[in-house]
Parts: C-alpha cells; structure tokens; sequence
C-alpha cells in the first residue's frame, strides 16, 4: 500500500520541474502555511505544479513517510526536497530561493 | 482544542536527545500553534532539512497529534 502511494508521489515530484505539495490550491489555499509558499512561488515568477493533498488522504499521509517529514507544505525541485514552510521562508529571504529557482523562470 | 502539550515539554524532549541544544520554545497562537528555536553544535554541516529531520525525529508521534503546528528555525552556532 505505501510503496503505490509512494512511487505515486514519485511519478509526480518527476513531471515537472518544481512540485509543490499544498492544502487546497494555489488560488484557494486552505491552510495559512501553504498559502505563505505558494504566495513566495508567485513572486518568483516560475511556472509550478501543485498537489493539493486534501483531495487524497493516501497522498496526505504518503508525502510524509516518502521524505521523513511530518508536515505539509512541501517543495521539490528536479524531484528533491527543499523544505517546508520555515525553510523555503528563510531561503526567501536571503535570496537562496531566487538563486535556485534562477533556471526555471518564465 | 485543548492539549496537554506545553512548550516546555517540547523543549524537554528535544533536549532529550540533544543535551547540549540551546532550545527556546513558545506559543504563536492558541495553545497547539508552537515556534521554537534550537541552536546545535551537532547540525554543523547538514543541510537545513536534515537539521529539522532531527529535531522533529526528537519530537516524536507528537509532531502528528498535539502540535498542530510548529515555526522551527535551527543553526549550528
């Protein structure tokens, strides 16, 4: 059962270049953690696919175990984790963030 | 929602297993909203991810049930 969900999440972190796993949607996020990445994402300028976990309790609870990390958000780029809501702040603010997501702007 | 999670029961367990951590803890909102800080000379050289891998692995199964949320900021020094 975990290994589906979690070569399901793998198949998604691998389609596009920046994955963002959120509750609710970039438009209606449905928790204020979510809503702060997303809202960084935006000031970017890049292009992202977001998963909103809510719509499958599998995902919600897979995304967890598949990094080893307890909470939602969170951020891939080419298919690795970046952080959480604390870390991709922090990268924002000094200037990590920008530099990564550099070679994927529009 | 009542929780019988205080910040200083977070700050115990963490420093359960990192003795030497400096760790200050808080409440942002309500009683389950958390931000804490650890300072360790252990996370010298590990990525920002890992460094909150391993204080959440010190927090536990509470990380999934009475902390609904936790601002964590960690740094080596």
């Amino acid at each position: 059962m975990t290994d589906t969900v979690h070569q399901q999440i793998d198949n998604l972190v691998h389609e596009q270049d920046i994955v963002l796993f959120m509750k609710g949607t970039p438009q209606f996020p449905q928790c204020g953690f979510s809503q702060r990445v997303a809202a960084m994402l935006e000031q970017q300028g890049i292009s992202y696919a977001a998963v909103n976990v809510l719509l499958d309790p599998a995902i919600r609870e897979g995304i967890k175990s598949y990094t080893d990390w307890p909470t939602i958000p969170q951020l891939y780029v080419k298919a690795e984790f970046v952080g959480g809501c604390d870390i991709i702040t922090e990268m924002h603010e000094s200037g990590e963030l920008a530099e990564l997501l550099a070679p994927f702007k529009k | 929602m009542a929780t019988d999670i205080t910040p200083d029961h977070l700050r115990k367990l963490v420093l359960a297993q990192l003795p030497d951590a400096q760790v200050n803890v808080g409440l942002f909102s309500g009683d389950d909203h958390f931000e804490m800080e650890v300072v360790w000379s252990g996370f010298s050289g590990k990525s920002r991810v890992a460094q909150h891998q391993i204080v959440y692995a010190a927090l536990g199964d509470n990380m999934h049930q009475a902390v609904h949320a936790l601002a964590l900021k960690t740094r080596a020094e």
